[in-house]
């Protein structure tokens, strides 16, 4: 059982340059530690020092935001795609 | 799982409410045929896109498409907010500016721009920087309000501006070869902070001006912000209210996510706590008009000093911790490692020698030499203010980027 996970433009530089990455899993909890697992640089990217997803940070299982699923326990399957979207601002700070 | 009612649905409904004006003129018919002839758009539509009045918030790379998206279209009132000036580096994407506007305002190359394509609408420029002061004031004679400006201080202005004003905010971001585009700030809709409650505190996340971006990337993702805008006036189609849409130009692949308003939102919620504007700035974790200063508890060492010691003969080894391709656009001749590298490749330094370490404005580098002093180096220092600031002060010759 693999899901693919969609690792956004500013957070690949994080994830070996990947685009994406297979990972076995059957929650999107098991995804995302299977995930900072093998790149243990994404977890402060992903996460705040309580342990929390970062609050800029949005899972989705497929088109579906996890926030309004199970969260953490929402279940995955062979061949679902889990989004890792976070929020992007290209402008300088004005 | 949410039922269908949850998410907003497609806008049948105009977002312009005026009543529309009595006719075209001839020149006007000639003008807009393209549009007049589609059933979809037609009289009435174009009618509705000359009552229209949109403000742009930003006149750069998503706002010039954008303005000039909507000019040629003629809505018939547009507003456009910039307080900034034509740089040389605008010109890569901002379209709306021809070399001969460099240091020009942007706000007034803009406007001559879009009156030079349509001399029929009404241009009205606001040369200033919104803020929570002037905001509600500017934004309350528009219908829809798209922002360009694509920072988060502003997006969160706008955001919040337009939920209190019950307006609706056509939103779009970008960020190298990838944007992020949908419709915020409908009363039935999700807001930006039912997305994201809170920005990413700074340096976490890399602005176009440190990350870059593809130049036609805000040429699409600004196109599609101006069709949603044209859409919500003449109210046709399926809007993207309650969907964000995934643009990734490098892959070339569009992607759809369901977005949902969140009752606990405390902007748009059922219980709200955020009732006014704010201090955005701070909110941001942004003071003033600068982004952070890098970290000041780092040794550092001014260029003209550099260039003095190496001068002098001093043994300095040249750390330069910015990534391959940037080496390649211009270099001090130092040693290469990314500063992402340098935990794997730091037994390459000597630890007996003096190191200078250098990036592009020394952000990076503060980090570098932060790490290289727990990893036990004693003798290191932080170029102040990158390579940037030894073309300023020490050799001209060497580009800027």
């Amino acid at each position: 059982m693999a899901v693919k996970v969609m690792i956004p433009t500013p957070l690949r530089a994080y994830a070996g340059k990947n685009e994406s990455v297979e990972i076995p899993a059957t929650t999107v909890g098991e995804v995302l530690k299977g995930l900072t697992d093998k790149y243990a640089d994404l977890k402060k990217h992903l996460y705040s020092d309580d342990g929390r997803l970062r609050s800029f940070v949005n899972v989705y299982v497929n088109d579906e935001d996890i926030r309004y699923a199970q969260k953490d326990q929402t279940p995955v399957r062979d061949g679902d795609t889990v989004s890792i979207v976070p929020s992007i601002a290209g402008g300088l700070k004005n | 799982m949410a039922t269908k009612s949850d998410v907003a649905g497609p806008v049948a409904a105009s977002a312009v409410s005026e009543p529309v004006p009595v006719a075209l003129t001839k020149k006007e018919i000639e003008r807009y045929s393209r549009h007049l002839i589609m059933p979809e758009v037609g009289m009435e539509g174009q009618l509705k896109l000359k009552q229209a009045k949109v403000l742009c918030i930003g006149t750069g790379g998503l706002g010039a498409p954008l303005g000039l998206y909507l000019a040629a279209a003629g809505v018939g009132r547009i507003g456009l907010v910039d307080f900034d000036k034509v740089d040389d580096s605008n010109l890569q994407r901002q379209i709306l500016f021809s070399t001969k506007d460099v240091g020009r305002p942007k706000i007034e190359a803009a406007a001559d721009r879009l009156h030079g394509l349509n001399p029929e609408i009404q241009i009205d420029t606001f040369d200033t920087h919104l803020s929570s002061e002037n905001a509600l004031e500017i934004l309350k004679d528009y219908d829809i309000v798209v922002d360009g400006t694509d920072n988060f201080p502003t997006r969160y202005l706008v955001n919040d501006a337009c939920v209190l004003l019950k307006k609706p905010n056509v939103y779009g971001s970008i960020f190298r070869f990838e944007g992020q585009i949908t419709i915020f700030g409908f009363p039935a809709g999700p807001c930006y902070r039912c997305l994201y409650p809170e920005p990413p505190p700074p340096g976490l996340v890399p602005s176009c001006a440190e990350g870059g971006v593809l130049g036609v990337l805000p040429g699409i993702v600004g196109a599609i912000q101006a069709a949603e805008t044209l859409k919500l006036i003449i109210g046709k189609g399926e809007s993207l209210i309650g969907r964000l849409l995934l643009f990734d130009a490098l892959a070339m692949r569009f992607r759809e996510l369901k977005l949902r308003k969140n009752p606990d939102c405390p902007m748009c919620g059922v219980r709200p706590t955020i009732t006014k504007l704010i201090d955005y700035a701070e909110f941001c974790g942004v003071r003033g008009e600068e982004a952070p200063a890098p970290q000041t508890s780092v040794p550092e060492i001014t260029p003209r000093d550099l260039k003095a010691r190496l001068d002098r003969g001093d043994d300095l080894y040249i750390l330069d911790v910015r990534e391959p391709h940037e080496y390649q656009i211009c270099n001090l001749g130092g040693h290469l490692i990314p500063l992402g590298d340098l935990s794997k490749r730091a037994s390459e330094l000597d630890s007996s020698r003096e190191i200078v370490a250098h990036c592009r404005s020394g952000k990076r580098s503060a980090e570098a030499v932060e790490f290289l002093q727990r990893a036990g180096f004693r003798k290191v220092l932080n170029l102040k203010g990158g390579i940037l600031a030894w073309s300023d002060e020490v050799d001209p010759s060497v580009p800027k980027y």
